[in-house]
């Protein structure tokens, strides 16, 4: 079984080195774009502001690259840029969600007097 | 396999990105609509918790990098929890602004230490070495950028236009500057300097880009820098090799540059009229002119006036615009409106699509002071109201209702879509003063036959307004 999935990483290894990873990367990034262009449109003027917020908050996902950089940082301010960086994603993370989420909880209807979906 | 390897593996780790991206994706699915916003916001932030997690299971981490992730997760969470709970709901766009600078400068570093990482080598390996040139550059305008917006909105710096002389020249030799920095660096130049100079050039530029624009076009920058954001979050993460970076980033750049689109459209400014130059330069020439035709009477009226006009209506539209929002007004409107509805006079409220500081602004806070979703209409739809409607409450609105951008071809907002209050049978226009709005621009309807300023604090002239209206 060891030498098995031994075996299968060396061939994915082989795999991914006859691809470029640049130009793997670059074909997620196209696809990412065309997500976000088509997601976005459908979006009613109203929620303009929270989706922007929203939005905001998920590239607040850069205190991933702070989570990567530290584990190979050396030396003091190496250490403590990234640390800086790590704290700004979060608050971008954090804030970003929660004020989007005060944004919207502001929407939210008051109770129907008719039920919307019918009890059974 | 044991069964640390096995979440340890990257392929678990891209597999748990790849459920984080569909809760992204998902999450974003459901901001499009009101009932699902509150669900889809959660869901994209629990995606965010999977991939923070995900990331954290990277085995190059050990024992002691974990108490540094620590202090800066707990710093920034002890920063954004106060700060996104205290925010006042006028104040929101602002706050955007500054989480969207903090993403920025969060890039700007991150690509700062790789590059002290790699010893200055960026040209060894251009794969690397070109997103993080890029992320450097584009992450240090957007933080330098929303902190200006930042001040700007919050009333830190003048809202209104500053005039840079050869502005357009200055920044185009910043970002030369910047660029050529960084070809420098990938052609093997080894100088940290250089690097902290992209950082510098670009933080210049986004300073002197920013300061520039109005106060009005504001929204169209945030936005503008949250795609740009994205994008360097994008770059970081070719440079970094990781696709939670590559596709959340990209999602938000694409969303991104289509939202500041549709704001810009909904201006009628393109995105290119906005970045090179504020609204309020060009004004005044054409106020000059436009002042001579327009200035006719202006006829001021009392509250109690206005609460006989409001008790004999049978439909009435409020207009909220910035001016509610600064004076705090939406609770006190909302007790106005439950006062005519005791009448069963129909109240509807009219929302330009960029009414206040950002699309959805005056939704936002009207919502706050409990106002029925169903009540609050769209341009397109209230627009054929206005013909049978008896009384348009115009409450610190201005631009949006400026009749010019419909019949003055020379005006500089002409074209852009606007709410058509003249048309119904009478205008209340609660003001300050005569000041003009954002556009610096006159507003005919104010010395329209039947419109009627009510000057004051709008929260004030709103209460006094309900309680006359309770003597009657």
């Amino acid at each position: 079984m060891e030498t098995h999935s031994a075996f299968l990483l060396a061939a994915a290894e082989t795999a991914e080195k006859a691809v470029s990873p640049l130009l793997t990367e670059l074909a997620v990034l196209v696809l990412a774009a065309f997500v976000g262009f088509q997601v976005i449109s459908k979006v009613p003027n109203t929620l303009h502001t929270p989706l922007m917020s929203g939005t905001n908050a998920i590239h607040g996902i850069v205190l991933l690259g702070g989570l990567l950089a530290i584990a190979h940082a050396d030396g003091f301010l190496n250490k403590l840029i990234i640390v800086i960086a790590i704290a700004f994603g979060t608050i971008n993370v954090v804030g970003g969600f929660l004020v989007t989420d005060r944004m919207l909880s502001m929407f939210k209807r008051k109770p129907d007097p008719v039920p919307e979906e019918p009890e059974s | 396999m044991t069964a640390t390897a096995f979440f340890q593996d990257v392929n678990f780790i891209n597999a748990a990105y790849l459920v984080a991206f569909s809760m992204f994706i998902l999450g974003l699915a459901q901001l499009t609509s009101p009932t699902t916003a509150v669900r889809g916001n959660k869901l994209a932030a629990w995606g965010m918790f999977v991939a923070v997690v995900a990331t954290l299971l990277n085995p190059d981490l050990d024992g002691s990098e974990f108490l540094l992730i620590a202090i800066g997760l707990i710093i920034g969470t002890a920063v954004g929890i106060p700060s996104a709970r205290n925010v006042k709901m006028t104040q929101m766009p602002q706050m955007v602004a500054l989480f969207n600078g903090v993403g920025g400068g969060a890039v700007a570093f991150i690509a700062w230490a790789e590059f002290r990482e790699l010893g200055g080598d960026l040209s060894s390996n251009l794969d690397v070495g070109v997103p993080l040139v890029f992320a450097a550059i584009i992450g240090s305008i957007s933080f330098w950028g929303s902190n200006i917006a930042f001040g700007k909105l919050q009333g830190l710096i003048s809202g209104s236009p500053v005039k840079i002389p050869a502005g357009l020249f200055v920044n185009m030799g910043l970002l030369g500057t910047a660029i050529a920095a960084g070809v420098a660096i990938l052609l093997g130049a080894k100088n940290e300097g250089l690097f902290i100079l992209i950082l510098v050039a670009a933080a210049i530029l986004g300073n002197l880009a920013v300061l520039p624009i109005g106060g009005a076009d504001m929204p169209v920058v945030i936005s503008t820098l949250n795609a740009f954001t994205g994008l360097s979050a994008a770059a970081a993460g070719i440079a970094l090799d990781n696709y939670a970076l590559i596709v959340a980033g990209m999602i938000v750049g694409a969303s991104g540059t289509i939202l500041t689109d549709q704001m810009a459209k909904a201006m009628n400014r393109s995105i290119g009229s906005v970045l090179l130059g504020g609204f309020g330069g060009e004004a005044p020439a054409v106020e000059g002119g436009g002042g001579g035709e327009t200035g006719g009477t202006v006829r001021s009226t009392s509250a109690a006036d206005v609460a006989i006009l409001l008790a004999y209506a049978r439909q009435v539209v409020v207009v909220p615009g910035y001016g509610m929002a600064v004076a705090q007004a939406q609770h006190a409107v909302r007790e106005l409106a439950k006062a005519l509805e005791k009448k069963n006079i129909e109240v509807k409220y009219a929302i330009h699509p960029v009414a206040g500081r950002m699309p959805g602004h005056m939704n936002v806070l009207l919502a706050e002071a409990d106002v029925p979703y169903d009540q609050l209409k769209e341009m397109d739809d209230i627009n054929p109201e206005f013909g049978r409607t008896d009384v348009s409450l115009v409450i610190g609105a201005n631009d949006v209702t400026n009749p010019d951008a419909r019949m003055k071809a020379d005006s500089p907002i002409y074209g852009m879509p606007i709410l058509n209050v003249d048309e119904s049978s009478s205008v209340i226009v609660l003001k300050r003063s005569m000041a003009s709005g954002f556009a610096g621009i006159e507003n005919p309807l104010f010395y329209n036959s039947k419109t009627q300023m009510l000057f004051g604090d709008a929260k004030s002239s709103v209460a006094e307004i309900t309680s006359e209206l309770g003597q009657l």
